[in-house]
């Protein structure tokens, strides 16, 4: 069970697929359109559940309960080879091959 | 209320009256066109009143750098006499890290005189950031309105950086699934919260940028006592391009080339679920810069206060994998580490310089912050990760959504150009078959910068 007042993301369905504007590429077309949205639980729930919400301009908004205590997820990603070889190709354009 | 997609699209022209606070119709023409300057000129700003509340909320006046390694770079591509100075506008040092701190200065300024209680803006970008930082010090409130996953849940690394930038500033961030309905939901939101709406193409969103093109020409004369040859903008919805282009001229550097740079993402729909992960570059890009160029209102307001093809000299593209050469090279010759989208000019002005000879001089007029997501790494090992192939080449050879092809060295990093011509033919497509009047070709003269017999040709 989490507690009323837990800051979650909620993620709702906003327009199904036959919904959704005419004007769209197939591979968009067919799949829903969906938003997410963060806020503090506003009564106790368990994950999956639909749920209201308030948002921190205090706005109410309902749906699946997706996330407890959201993470920021984003990073300085992988390691890429690539980098390291720019960074040679640099070096070597501006200071020559046998900059040591 | 019946919030069904129709219905709220077809309240759009109310709910947008309220929550901008300008009239359009007091500017509308009788035939196609409308008074562009008198919209500009109507808003109760100048520039010096645009300067002092920029300066009042730690925006403009950013520092102008000659970048010397990258200029002696470019020249080592270049017969003897060629490779023009290369300047900086070191735009990241703004409240909120980009040049679209300036924007949200005069947008937040409005709303707060009009007495909203808050504003919203639709953005993935850093413009969402710079009016989330400027509602907070205006005590306004915000929510910014993200285009951010695909179906399968998936968000661009640089997105979710915008994200929690935003929430940083207290704003609240609302994140949609691809798709141009992101529009509707703002509507929705508008209507829900009556804020105001800090569009990007309101004239507030480009007035802001005119102080840029300002400085750029006063420092530019005081450094080398002249004005600058030629300025170079990353261009999206064309508002960057459009304030600077008005500020130069406004100071006096009526003869400096505009030129408009954007990332060549020829064949990737930005419309499709499958092409938002494909990409390495959420803006600054070919699927904004010609289609906001040739058509400016298709925007969020009425009448778009960005027109780039009233400004644009010359439009040059280059590929992704350029833009990341240079944002490496930035940060290894000259210690800036800033971009990757805001190098998009950079990269175009390392090619174009080497065109011109060492006595002019060339402004690549931003930078942006950088961070975790919003970075050459996360961004390139994110393209790999969705089965974009990073390899070294030649960069003209780029596929977008399949490859990244970095330069195998400096001097393959070449810019491409795209056709005015073709822009002014596409921009006036949609008039072939219409009877104008004389009025009509005289709008359609200003907004694309051709006598009206060239006009009446090209139909």
């Amino acid at each position: 069970m989490i507690d009323k007042g837990t800051y979650v993301r909620i993620r709702r369905t906003l327009l199904d697929a036959k919904e959704r504007s005419d004007n769209l590429p197939s591979e968009t077309k067919k799949v829903p359109y969906k938003m997410w949205v963060k806020g503090y639980l506003l009564k106790e729930a368990d994950l999956f559940d639909i749920v209201k919400i308030k948002t921190i301009t205090g706005r109410i908004e309902t749906g699946r309960l997706k996330e407890v205590e959201p993470p920021y997820r984003h990073s300085y990603g992988d390691y890429v080879s690539e980098i390291l070889v720019l960074k040679d190709i640099i070096i070597n354009d501006m200071y020559g091959e046998n900059n040591e | 209320m019946n919030n069904t997609y129709q219905a709220v699209m077809n309240r759009r022209n109310e709910i947008m009256k309220k929550s901008v606070g300008i009239d359009y119709t007091k500017y509308e023409q009788t035939g196609i066109g409308f008074d562009y300057e008198l919209m500009m000129n109507s808003q109760g700003y100048n520039i010096d009143k645009i300067k002092q509340i920029q300066s009042e909320n730690m925006v403009g006046n950013t520092p102008l750098v000659e970048l010397k390694n990258i200029t002696e770079y470019a020249r080592k591509y270049t017969k003897k006499g060629y490779g023009a100075r290369i300047f900086l506008k070191d735009e990241a040092a703004n409240i909120s890290g980009s040049f679209k701190a300036r924007r949200a200065a005069l947008a937040v300024d409005k709303a707060k005189e009009l007495g909203y209680k808050g504003v919203i803006a639709a953005t993935s970008g850093n413009y969402g950031a710079a009016v989330a930082a400027l509602a907070a010090k205006a005590g306004l409130r915000c929510i910014i309105v993200q285009e951010t996953f695909d179906s399968k849940n998936i968000s661009q690394p640089e997105i979710s950086e915008k994200a929690r930038k935003c929430e940083a500033f207290g704003a609240e961030v609302i994140q949609l699934s691809v798709g141009p309905e992101l529009f509707y939901t703002f509507l929705k939101l508008l209507e829900e919260t009556n804020y105001f709406n800090a569009s990007l193409y309101s004239p507030y969103g480009i007035m802001g940028i005119e102080t840029l093109g300002h400085e750029i020409a006063e420092e530019v004369m005081e450094k080398a006592g002249k004005y600058p040859e030629a300025v170079i903008i990353t261009n999206a919805g064309g508002g960057n391009l459009t304030g600077t282009a008005r500020g130069l001229k406004n100071a006096g550097a009526i003869n400096t080339k505009i030129i408009g740079a954007s990332v060549n993402l020829y064949g990737l729909h930005m419309a499709s679920d499958i092409d938002f992960n494909r990409k390495s570059f959420t803006t600054g890009h070919t699927g904004f810069g010609i289609p906001f160029a040739t058509f400016p209102d298709r925007s969020d307001v009425p009448r778009s206060a960005a027109r780039p093809l009233r400004y644009m000299d010359r439009y040059v593209m280059v590929n992704q994998g350029s833009v990341f050469f240079m944002t490496q090279a930035l940060a290894l010759l000259e210690g800036m580490e800033r971009g990757p989208a805001g190098n998009t000019s950079l990269a175009a002005a390392f090619s174009l310089a080497q065109e011109m000879r060492e006595d002019e001089i060339i402004v690549v007029q931003e930078t942006e912050y950088t961070g975790a997501g919003k970075h050459i790494q996360p961004q390139l090992s994110f393209a790999k990760r969705n089965k974009v192939k990073v390899i070294f080449g030649n960069p003209l050879d780029e596929i977008p959504g399949k490859n990244i092809i970095l330069p195998k060295n400096g001097s393959y990093l070449k810019y491409e150009e795209i056709s005015m011509e073709n822009l002014r033919k596409s921009y006036l497509k949609k008039y072939k078959n219409m009877k104008l009047s004389k009025e009509d070709y005289k709008f359609l003269s200003e907004e694309l910068r051709v006598d009206i017999s060239t006009i009446k040709d090209i139909i």
